[in-house]
């Protein structure tokens, strides 16, 4: 049986709302696209839907407690928790370098987390 | 390095967030012999390091960065072309003859004189204060930049149970945040009818975690006394009255107010600056040099921008001009035509355009429209009757900013203009 249902693309900022037709995970039909990006949106929210994760961990002997990290590519929507329980037992040791992997592999995913800027020592 | 600190720069720029940095580098690389920046904070990069999500650069590098690392490739910049910095430094006072009242940690109190200033101290939040909300005042109430603050980068969480109360982009990002920390967002309230930030924000931030976004909804009043135990939210009618009856006591024990920024000018206003009331920045031309000469402006203490990216682009310019400022330390009697803006426009910037700038470079005027536009749309500068130039755009909307661009090939017609008025109106 097919269903309709309403998406926001969030590939670029115009934000369009999608009307998808869907069987399971066959697009059959998509409206209100103003680009053909706008399909390829609803084929992945059906079928693996992924968003950039940002957050920290804690670093040792920094001039800040924690460093900032992301993952490298789009990670598994479901598995966001997941990744989030993982880097909270992560604890990296300053001084830290823009980029510097912080998790290599998350859950398997071969997406590594990495850190978003350099975290000196500090002078204490 | 302020044992080093000389009296005299030739430029000086106070606040190095991305606006800050970007006119630093640009000055030193158009020729300024020394450069000082001087920040607040006790690293250079503004606000931007607290803002961990991604989503910046796109327009600068191609590139889908976190606000740290975009800041960092300026940070890396800054430091290789030899900007000199003051850190932990707060800057009390500007003079109308360019002299920099600073206090510092180290170096105490020093006056230091830049034969040009760039004023880029970004923008602040509006406060509870600024928006009346009734009630006890318990602790629990603050804004989102303020915890984003304490949860990105201090490590620590200012509550279990949050209600946040507007719906632009800090506030949205937040709640995610938050929710990733462990947190509940038990709502998010907007006054207005729309979503103020942008609609893959409400997709991602909100949607994604369940988290429920309310229009028309605000705090009617704060419940608890010593920490915050409850809000109660009300639906408002098109007056922005709450309607009787609509109340609801949402249990939590923290309100997040993300209801706006506005640019930070208390020290452009000492020095004698004239600010427009519209953006709350100063009057600017298409150089950033505000009324003051010498004295000129860049980023969100202009107006607030949405893209970091327009940021950089406009500290760029502000530091180029400021530089070539401090080598001739000339005021140009330049004639300049007066922006104005037209139907559908609540404000312009740059407010004049000096002509002759468009035989070496292109102007960009930036807006904001009053009503959002959901079809396409025609971006238009007129002169009186006369249509100078005009693009399209997809959509306008009030959140995100819209831009024209002036080439040299509209040099002719600029400079017989009276004023450059500039409309967005829906395309036939
Ligand atoms: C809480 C918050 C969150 C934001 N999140 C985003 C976002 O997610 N994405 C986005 O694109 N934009 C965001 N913005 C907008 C953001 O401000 C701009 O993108 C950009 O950082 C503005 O750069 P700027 O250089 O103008 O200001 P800022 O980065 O704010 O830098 C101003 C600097 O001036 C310093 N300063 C101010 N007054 C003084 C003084 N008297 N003496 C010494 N130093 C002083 C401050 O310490 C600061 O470092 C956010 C803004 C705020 C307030
Ligand atoms: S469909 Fe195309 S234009 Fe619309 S939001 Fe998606 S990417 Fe943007």
């Amino acid at each position: 049986m097919s269903v309709t249902e309403k998406l926001i693309c969030i590939t670029c900022p115009m934000g369009c709302t999608l009307e998808a037709t869907h069987e399971g995970s066959t697009v059959l039909n998509v409206e209100g696209n103003n680009c053909k990006r706008g399909a390829q949106y609803v084929q992945a929210e059906l079928t693996d839907p992924r968003r950039m994760v940002a957050t920290t961990v804690k670093v040792q002997g920094g001039v800040h407690p924690l460093a900032p990290v992301y993952t490298a590519a789009p990670f598994p929507k479901p598995r966001i928790f997941e990744l989030l329980d993982a880097l909270r037992r992560v604890e990296i040791a300053a001084p830290v370098q823009m980029g510097q992997v912080v998790l290599e592999n998350a859950l398997d995913t071969g997406i590594n987390v990495l850190a978003s800027r350099d975290m000196p020592k500090s002078a204490a | 390095m302020n044992k080093r600190l000389k009296t005299k720069y030739d430029v000086i720029v106070i606040g190095a967030g991305p606006g800050g940095l970007a006119a630093a580098i640009e000055a030193k690389k158009a020729g300024a012999a020394d450069v000082l920046m001087i920040d607040r904070d006790l690293e250079l990069g503004g606000i931007l390091l607290q803002c961990i999500h991604n989503g910046f650069g796109v327009e600068t590098f191609k590139e889908d960065l976190t606000g740290p690392s975009y800041a960092q490739r300026f940070i890396h910049d800054a430091l290789t072309v030899g900007i000199e910095y003051w850190l932990d430094a707060m800057v009390l006072d500007v003079t109308p003859n360019h002299q920099v009242y600073v206090t510092g940690s180290q170096g105490g109190f020093r006056v230091v004189e830049g034969t040009a200033i760039v004023l880029a101290m970004g923008c602040r939040e509006r406060t509870r204060a600024q928006i009346q909300l009734p009630g006890p005042r318990p602790a629990g109430v603050y804004t989102a930049g303020t915890a984003q603050r304490w949860v990105n980068v201090e490590g620590y969480v200012p509550g279990k149970n949050f209600v946040i109360l507007g719906s632009g982009d800090i506030g949205m990002i937040m709640a995610r945040r938050l929710t990733f920390e462990g947190a509940k967002v038990e709502r998010v309230l907007e006054v207005m009818p729309y979503l103020t930030g942008l609609s893959r924000n409400y997709v991602q931030c909100l949607l994604d975690f369940d988290i429920q976004l309310q229009l028309r909804h605000t705090v009617k009043r704060i419940i608890g006394r010593n920490r915050v135990e409850a809000i109660e939210a009300a639906a408002v009618d098109e007056k922005w009255q709450t309607i009787p009856g609509s109340e609801e006591i949402i249990p939590c024990d923290t309100l997040l107010l993300s209801v706006g920024l506005i640019p930070e000018n208390e020290l452009s206003q000492k020095a004698g600056v004239a600010l427009d009331p519209i953006t709350g920045g100063p009057y600017v031309d298409e150089g950033f040099q505000t009324s003051l000469p010498g004295v000129f402006a860049a980023g969100n203490v202009v107006h607030v921008y949405d893209l970091v990216d327009w940021v950089t682009r406009a500290g760029q310019v502000a530091g180029r001009r400021a530089a070539q400022y401090a080598q001739c330390e000339c005021v140009k009697e330049a004639t300049t035509i007066p922006t104005a803006a037209g139907e559908n426009v609540r404000y312009v910037v740059p407010h004049r355009v000096n002509p002759e700038t468009l035989t070496t470079e292109e102007v960009m005027l930036q807006m904001r429209v009053t009503q959002p536009m959901e079809a396409a749309v025609r971006v238009e500068v007129y002169d009186g009757d006369t249509l100078i130039t005009r693009k399209t755009e997809r959509y306008a909307r009030p959140g995100e900013m819209v831009s024209i661009t002036l080439k040299g090939k509209d040099y002719d017609a600029v400079r017989q203009a009276q004023t450059l008025a500039v409309r967005v109106v829906r395309k036939e």
